[in-house]
């Protein structure tokens, strides 16, 4: 069966590729509405781009103009596969290292294996066909690669294609799971790097969950999905006292400050104040509460100092001072700024305090190149009335020469 | 003892270098004295403003290093640890585009008041000589400081020179010293600005200047023809000392513009030149080419069967050989001065040049 189906493909793909005629996009284009939607997405299909035709798929003879014929049982025409066979539909071709190779020097060909595993697997597995198979994410019919910005898969794209199940009250409402995970997630810094500045390295829903193996990271693994990126932080928890507190407590590591979904911009305030995520558990005037206090206070000051800085800096350069080189020497400020936060994870006072220190003396020295700018535009300002004052009362002075030379009798 | 120790040094030289007849000369020479006399003033400062140009520019050569690694750096350093570095790079750079326009003006005076007739057809080329060159000076001192702007700006400078026919093609490459904009352009461009430039600037000065006390100045014919008509002569002014005290108090007041212009707005310096990174937007030449940029920026891709850019570039070399050769068709065969046929080209010109750079430097 499987070498009939590489056959198919392979003539298919023969076939298209040497300009051979191809009755099913003929005739399907000469259709109307859904019988005719396949052949125009096939347009911009990744398949049909590398020669692989509908025949590939869903068997059937394209060189013959009758339907009886082309779309016979005994020609292997398949027709639409059910939906819970789509995987291993796909997967016939696409875990099929050598097949792959043709297209690709180092396919991936773990889809279906990793999708087993995935909670979208065993539903279907389980007969569920309400989860999602290949097509609900890739498309049937026009198939784009992920790199593609136009896929569905692609990672601007991916937030709302998961979103189209799973913010779905409706579709989600047997599984008994919540659906507001794209719109708090539109609420954090992922979203905002993802969305509005397009990069492409922050995360996404696949990031953190997987993609064909989709599934919820557990309480135990948070930390280490957060920790693949955000390594330096993961190191810290790890080795602080609040690591095995939270393994005991089953709370999950990274979220419980930081929430899941709608990770937002970090603050001094969470640290301390009112709407601090340490008085959660923390009394502000328990060891813990003072710690996280003295942390807060630690930022909030390296925070105002380096913008104070900035400022003075700012109107420095807006009155045409020379002052790049303090402005460069303020990102060294700002990175013991990050560093300071990102000391933060080891829940000690002492750890943020000394890079809050390094950024102080610089942003202090920043500061005071302001500050010295600020006082040689004033002296420039100072030299230049003197200086015109100096030049009108020698042009007065030419002045009256005139008038006297002129007003002598020649 | 003193007095008469001056009085052998003035005889002495007086023997030698012929100061005599230079006293001679500049005792009786005159300045027309009419309502238009203020305009004469703009060829003084133009030169005037040229003089702070070498003064300056030999300063700020102390210290400038023309390599792509140290040019940047070298111009933050006059501005930051030089003392006094800063206004004299402001100075440089604000006097460089007052000359500019103060050359403008002359010209545009010496259009509008007829100057340009026999025998002054010679004295009018090379003013338009001096004007090009002083627009060299500006497209080859823009490049130096090596900050982004003026490295695309160079780019786009003789991208343009590349699209002419022929001569187009080696044209770029010997400006820039190869295939593209790079350390090879910098040093180039260096070198004409301190050495080619100069030296033909001065040649060109020194017979303009020659060639403006030869003939003297002239009056507007409307001077002339009422001074024919009451059968008076002109009235004229003594350059010395009454013209000459005049012309001062105008270096002067230019003196205070470019003073305040350097304190209040400094010449920036701008982000250092990164060849690999993208053109910023918003990339435009200097106000004196930004009349042409724009007009370049409007024109269609291809006109008929020539590429909108060429035809552009032809065009405006056309106008700038119809606009040198003014004194020539400003006369008719009868040898009567066309007057109205100029005024009208020197509005039109001047209108296209302020109209078109306002829109090139808003949109």
């Amino acid at each position: 069966m499987r070498m009939t189906v590489i056959l198919w493909a392979l003539t298919g793909a023969a076939g298209l590729a040497m300009g051979a005629r191809d009755s099913c996009v003929e005739c399907h284009s000469a259709l109307s509405g859904d019988l005719q939607a396949p052949a125009v997405q096939m347009e911009n299909d990744v398949h049909a781009r590398r020669g692989l035709g509908c025949a590939a798929c869903h068997g059937g003879d394209p060189s013959s103009d009758d339907p009886q014929v082309s779309m016979s049982r005994a020609r292997g025409f398949t027709g639409k596969p059910n939906r819970l066979t789509i995987p291993k539909f796909c997967a016939r071709c696409h875990s099929d290292a050598a097949f792959m190779h043709r297209f690709q020097p180092q396919p991936r060909v773990d889809q279906y294996a990793q999708y087993m595993t995935s909670i979208h697997g065993k539903r279907i597995a389980s007969g569920d066909a309400a989860a999602a198979v290949c097509t609900d994410c890739h498309g049937t019919h026009g198939v784009r690669a992920v790199k593609d910005p136009l896929s569905p898969v692609h990672p601007l794209r991916l937030p709302e294609t998961c979103g189209r199940c799973h913010a779905d009250p409706q579709h989600m409402a047997k599984y008994g799971i919540p659906t507001n995970q794209l719109a708090e997630f539109r609420k954090s810094v992922h979203w905002e790097a993802l969305e509005k500045r397009g990069d492409l390295s922050a995360p996404s829903c696949a990031s953190c969950h997987g993609n064909h193996g989709a599934t919820p990271p557990g309480v135990a693994t948070v930390a280490a999905v957060c920790g693949t990126c955000h390594v330096l932080m993961q190191q810290l928890y790890d080795k602080s006292p609040h690591r095995p507190v939270f393994d005991a407590m089953g709370a999950a590591g990274c979220v419980v400050c930081h929430s899941n979904h709608a990770v937002l911009r970090t603050s001094p305030a969470m640290l301390a104040g009112p709407e601090a995520v340490c008085s959660r558990c923390h009394d502000a005037t328990s060891a813990g509460g003072l710690a996280a206090a003295q942390m807060g206070a630690s930022i909030q000051k390296l925070n105002e100092a380096l913008n104070r800085s900035r400022s003075i800096l700012d109107e420095a350069s807006k009155a045409g001072m020379e002052v790049s080189e303090a402005v460069m020497r303020t990102n060294d400020a700002a990175e013991a700024l990050v560093k300071a936060r990102v000391a933060v994870h080891a829940f000690d006072p002492k750890a943020v305090e000394q890079p809050v220190q390094e950024g102080l003396a610089v942003a202090a020295e920043t500061y005071q190149a302001g500050v010295d700018a600020m006082r040689e535009r004033d002296r420039r300002r100072i030299g230049l009335g003197v200086s015109l004052i100096a030049i009108l009362i020698t042009m007065a002075g030419l002045w009256f020469t005139i008038r006297r030379l002129e007003s002598q009798p020649r | 003892m003193a007095g008469g120790g001056f009085k052998d040094a003035r005889e002495w030289l007086q023997e030698r270098l012929c100061l005599g007849s230079i006293q001679e000369f500049v005792a009786h020479k005159t300045v027309p004295l009419h309502s238009a006399t203020p305009w004469y003033f703009f060829g003084g400062i133009t030169l005037f403003l040229f003089v702070i140009q070498v003064l300056t520019g030999i300063l700020l050569l102390l210290y400038y290093r023309p390599t792509p690694s140290e040019a940047y750096e070298s111009v933050q350093f006059i501005m930051t640890r030089v003392e006094f570095g800063w206004l004299i790079r402001s100075v440089h750079s604000w006097s460089a585009n007052l000359m500019i326009l103060s050359a403008f003006v002359h010209m545009f005076s010496v259009v509008f008041l007829h100057s340009y007739r026999r025998p002054r057809e010679v004295t009018w080329l090379s003013g338009i000589v001096l004007l090009g060159l002083s627009l060299a000076f500006g497209f080859s001192g823009y490049l130096l400081p090596w900050n982004t702007i003026s490295y695309f700006a160079t780019k786009v400078g003789t991208d343009m020179a590349a699209s002419l026919p022929w001569i187009g093609e080696p044209l770029a490459r010997f400006l820039r010293g190869g295939e593209d904009v790079g350390g090879a352009t910098l040093t180039r461009f260096f070198g004409f600005h301190v050495a080619v430039l100069p030296g033909a600037m001065t040649l060109f000065l020194l017979l303009h200047l020659a060639l403006v006390q030869k003939h003297g100045i002239s009056s507007p014919p409307k001077v002339e023809q009422e001074a024919r008509r009451a059968s008076k002569p002109i009235p004229q002014m003594a350059f010395f000392p009454n013209f000459f005290l005049r012309e001062l108090m105008a270096w002067y007041a230019a003196l205070g513009i470019l003073g305040a212009l350097a304190a209040l707005f400094p010449w920036e310096l701008g982000v250092k030149a990164d060849p690999f990174a993208p053109a910023p937007a918003g990339i435009r030449p200097e106000w004196y080419f930004l009349a042409p940029f724009y007009t370049l920026k409007l024109l269609p891709s291809h006109v008929w069967f020539i590429e909108g850019e060429l035809l552009g570039l032809l065009a405006f070399g056309l106008l700038c050989v119809f606009w040198a050769l003014l004194p020539f068709w400003a006369v008719n065969r009868a040898g009567a001065l066309r007057t109205r046929l100029v005024t009208g080209a020197g509005v039109a010109l001047l209108s296209y040049l302020a109209v078109f750079s306002a829109l090139g430097y808003w949109r």
